[in-house]
């Protein structure tokens, strides 16, 4: 038995995982219309490569990785593209996403598919593929592969098969039926970044996962690990500690301690991209919670919510979706949102299931929340930073450590939303964040004027003094008197004095002259216009002041 | 869209939590009346009322929904504490002034559940034990010391009206505590072994109060067992008292009474399992609990054994409770993913 290092607190929700895994998975049918959006990872969204008219194959790349935290997102199906416009998308800030719209024609043509061969391919070839081939956590972070990839000579990699929200069952599905499958992947990722030991960690309410996991990794020296199922053991950080005992730093990487932490979902799409030349175009997504046939289904990205959630038949009673765990899953307020690579799960919501929490009482300090935190955090203090407004404080309690993962809400007996408040602090000091650098800047490119400005002045005052003593020594030398030639030294430098004096009048009289041109004669809105322009450029100025006064004094009371 | 996850919880709720230290305290108070009487449910149910109405008045004009706030039991278990907390033969509106003072003054007028700095109960034990001393005093005799029973009447005729039955003289039913026993005959250079050897002490303290006691701790057990409360504040507030009245002990017995009589004695373990542990008032931190365990057992054994009131317990509470904020800021425990042991609010 390997030695576990349990985190700190973790909860233990009622699983409700049978529900979903009675029937194996099955594979949903083809939609007539599949909405892509254009943003299904973490960093920029992707670049668009179609136009609306374009017949497409099936794993065609349709829209091209931007930037290197970026990854590329491809047909699911072969058909037409009817629109590229924005659409609702299951993203917490319940924004619509600019997004592909496909019809599809039903023939499912593929893309001439190629197996690589990942060992014949350099390192950072084949994170190019990956992004390529847009594969990214599948965990539900969705963050680029490729980059968590670009780190070698690891101590261990885990594979994060916890699956530690109640209700999501497709990861455990996953293992047990496409192990070997799973296996391929993860000698995939363990090849690309060297890492010495392979740790999957599977919560000890799959055993059927788990007996298939150690068949699939006989012989391969991967070790599988059972841990107590207590959520979120799931969460890369408490899993990495689980599993080795080292916690990844604040603010840094796995990497940072010689770990890397992949989904066992997403090792998946390793090995199909790298052995099958398939990018990622579909995932398992749960159906469950209140359906008449709750299960696993392989989904094609894009496929509306609504048609998706029609075959695990929902109940009469429904109240809602809920994309994700009950944990912390998001409501889905629109069932036109289609399926994205991070969709793991989609439960029907009741009243009996999920019956309406009690009213929220005040804090009363019991600290049951802070013995649940696996941040080891005082969700209580900062609770109360939160709400008062005091971001300086919560930042100072670690704010920003948090997870989010909702075990102080969970067992909370004042039922406080707690979770929403550190998500509030956290966006408004974000927002902080971006003004004090947006001031910064302004004030930067102020002072950085001012200062070409005042070297433009100089520089000319010295050209028009040069000019001047040029035409002085001229003159003296044109009198021609020897004698005279000393004096004239005076007299010129006289004049040198006198037209760097003119060059000065000159330059302050332009520079009050200085006035916008070809704007004599306009219509009264243009006017109007210039006139908000030259208030805004006075305000920004002031602004910048302003932040140079706030600094300054900042800094006084600092000394 | 509205993020509002999670969408489960746990069952607890705060009337759950503050019924179950109500039924904690239930046994105890079974065992007092059998050993004092009756009197004391009248002086508990008349402490309830007050907080209740008390505190439905201070709700009304505070425009706090009535009916969740009064059902959420926490005026009643400042009701309850402090009504233990004082004599049962006190009068009636005694109780009343205390307990309204507590929810007012102590709870109220700092913001309500969740706000007050100090324990309401003992800040209404304290207003009482500095505005009326003398009724303070009147600590009923165990029935089987009594040199005279009262009926049930006769108690609530006292209680109510302070009449004492024809003939009869408060001393034949009250009595001083083994506290003050102890504390007013060690003036008279009497030795500890001497004074326990008085009729009002028993195995441990004192006859009765001490059952009473063993019924607190068995009640603070099930509060433990429960999870409503943890070890840490009863154990460092019993420990340390221990401590220190063991070592005193140790070097003088016949000045300094034995650590297991000081633990059993007055309010030590109503104090220690009920009044220490009131989460609103106590640190949040495991190493804070621990401290401000370990200094109220310190405190109210110094008050006890040096100062001028024979219990020191709720003055200790007091005096511990505006430590709080501080002990909390000096004792924050390390975070995941950071270096070092515990931190002090902010700084590493």
């Amino acid at each position: 038995m390997r030695t576990l290092y349990p985190f700190h607190g973790g909860v233990h929700p009622v699983e409700h995982k049978r529900e979903s895994t009675q029937l194996g998975s099955a594979i949903a049918p083809l939609p007539l219309h599949l909405v892509i959006p254009l943003r299904q990872h973490g960093g920029n969204p992707a670049k668009p490569v179609v136009s609306a008219g374009d017949q497409v194959l099936k794993g065609q790349r349709i829209g091209t990785a931007e930037g290197y935290i970026s990854s590329s997102v491809h047909a699911p199906s072969s058909g037409r593209v009817v629109a590229i416009e924005m659409r609702p998308a299951p993203h917490p800030s319940g924004l619509p996403d600019l997004s592909i719209i496909l019809e599809t024609d039903g023939e499912e043509r593929w893309i001439e598919r190629q197996a690589v061969d990942y060992r014949a391919i350099d390192p950072a070839g084949l994170r190019q593929h990956f992004q390529d081939m847009g594969v990214v956590g599948l965990g539900g972070a969705v963050f680029p592969s490729h980059v968590k990839l670009n780190a070698g000579n690891l101590e261990t990699l885990v594979i994060n098969a916890a699956e530690c929200e109640p209700y999501i069952t497709c990861d455990d599905m996953l293992m047990r039926e496409r192990a070997a499958e799973v296996v391929q992947g993860i000698r995939i990722a363990q090849y690309a970044m060297g890492a010495r030991e392979v740790l999957i960690g599977i919560e000890d309410n799959k055993p059927e996962a788990i007996a298939a996991m150690q068949i699939a990794c006989q012989g391969t020296g991967f070790e599988v690990v059972a841990v107590p199922t207590l959520y979120p053991s799931g969460s890369a950080k408490q899993l990495i500690k689980l599993l080795t005992g080292k916690e990844v730093p604040s603010g840094g990487l796995p990497t940072q301690i010689g770990v890397q932490c992949f989904n066992v979902a997403t090792v998946y799409t390793m090995h199909r991209v790298v052995n099958h030349g398939e990018p990622v175009i579909s995932r398992l997504v749960t159906l469950t919670g209140n359906m008449d046939e709750p299960r696993n289904y392989e989904v094609l990205v894009g496929t509306p919510v609504g048609e998706l959630v029609k075959l695990a038949r929902p109940k009469a009673d429904t109240t809602g979706y809920l994309m994700g765990g009950p944990m912390m899953g998001v409501p889905l307020a629109d069932l036109s949102v289609p399926v994205v690579k991070a969709s793991n799960c989609i439960i029907a919501t009741s009243k009996a299931l999920f019956p309406p929490l009690p009213r929220a009482m005040p804090c009363i300090r019991c600290t049951r929340c802070a013995e649940a935190c696996p941040a080891d955090l005082q969700p209580q203090e900062l609770f109360w930073f939160s709400r008062a407004r005091n971001f300086e404080k919560a930042q100072e309690y670690k704010l920003f450590d948090c997870i989010e993962c909702g075990c102080c809400s969970y067992v909370c007996p004042s039922h406080i939303p707690l979770v929403q408040f550190y998500r509030f602090a956290k966006s408004e000091i974000a927002e902080h964040e971006k003004e004090r650098k947006a001031a910064d800047l302004a004030r930067e490119r102020h002072e950085f004027r001012e200062f070409r400005q005042e070297r433009e002045k100089q520089e000319k005052a010295a050209k028009h003094a040069a000019k001047a003593a040029e035409m002085a020594a001229k003159a003296a030398a044109a009198s021609g008197k020897a004698g005279e030639a000393a004096e004239g030294g005076d007299d010129a430098a006289a004049a040198k004095k006198a037209a760097i004096q003119a060059a000065i009048e000159r330059a302050k009289a332009k520079k009050a002259a200085v006035k916008p041109q070809n704007v004599d004669d306009l219509p009264p809105g243009a006017q109007a216009k210039i006139d908000e322009i030259d208030e805004r450029r006075a305000q920004a100025k002031e602004t910048a002041e302003q932040s140079v006064a706030v600094q300054k004094s900042d800094k006084g009371q600092g000394a | 869209m509205s993020i509002n996850s999670p969408l489960v919880a746990e069952k607890s709720t705060v009337n759950i939590i503050m019924l179950k230290v109500l039924a904690a305290l239930l046994p105890a108070i079974a065992v007092y009346v059998y050993f004092f009487g009756p009197a004391i449910l009248v002086s508990i149910t008349l402490a309830s009322a007050t907080a209740l109405a008390t505190e439905a008045a201070v709700l009304y004009l505070r425009r706090y929904p009535l009916r969740v706030y009064l059902l959420d039991g926490s005026a009643l278990v400042t009701a309850w504490l402090l009504a233990l907390s004082i004599p049962p033969l006190a009068p009636w509106w005694l109780v009343v002034v205390g307990t309204a003072f507590a929810i007012l003054v102590a709870k109220h007028l700092y913001g309500g559940l969740g706000n007050n700095l100090f324990n309401p109960a003992m800040v209404g034990f304290a207003a009482l034990m500095i505005s009326f001393p003398a009724h303070m005093t009147h600590w009923p005799a165990p029935d089987v010391l009594a040199q005279s029973h009262w009926n049930f009447a006769q108690q609530m005729d006292f209680m109510f009206g302070g009449a004492l039955p024809a003939g009869a003289k408060l001393d034949a039913v009250t009595m001083a505590t083994p506290l003050d026993t102890l504390k007013t005959q060690l003036h008279l250079d009497r030795t500890v072994t001497e004074i326990q050897s008085g009729s009002i002490f028993s195995i441990l303290s004192g006859k009765g109060t001490e059952i009473i006691a063993l019924f607190y701790l068995l009640g603070g057990l099930f509060l433990w067992q429960q999870r409503i409360i943890s070890w840490h504040i009863p154990l460092s507030f019993l420990g340390a008292m221990f401590a220190t009245a063991g070592v005193l002990h140790l070097v003088d017995p016949g000045q300094y009474a034995s650590p297991l009589f000081h633990i059993f004695a007055g309010g030590t373990m109503l104090g220690a399992f009920f009044i220490a542990t009131d989460y609103v008032t106590s640190p949040t931190t495991l190493l804070g609990k621990l401290i401000f365990g370990a200094g109220i057992g310190i405190s109210a054994y110094i008050i006890r054994v040096f100062g001028g009131y024979p219990d020191g317990v709720a003055f200790a509470v007091l005096f511990l409770n505006s430590a709080v904020p501080l002990i909390d800021a000096y004792t924050q425990p390390r975070v995941f993913g950071h270096a070092g042991k515990w931190f002090r609010g902010g700084k590493e």
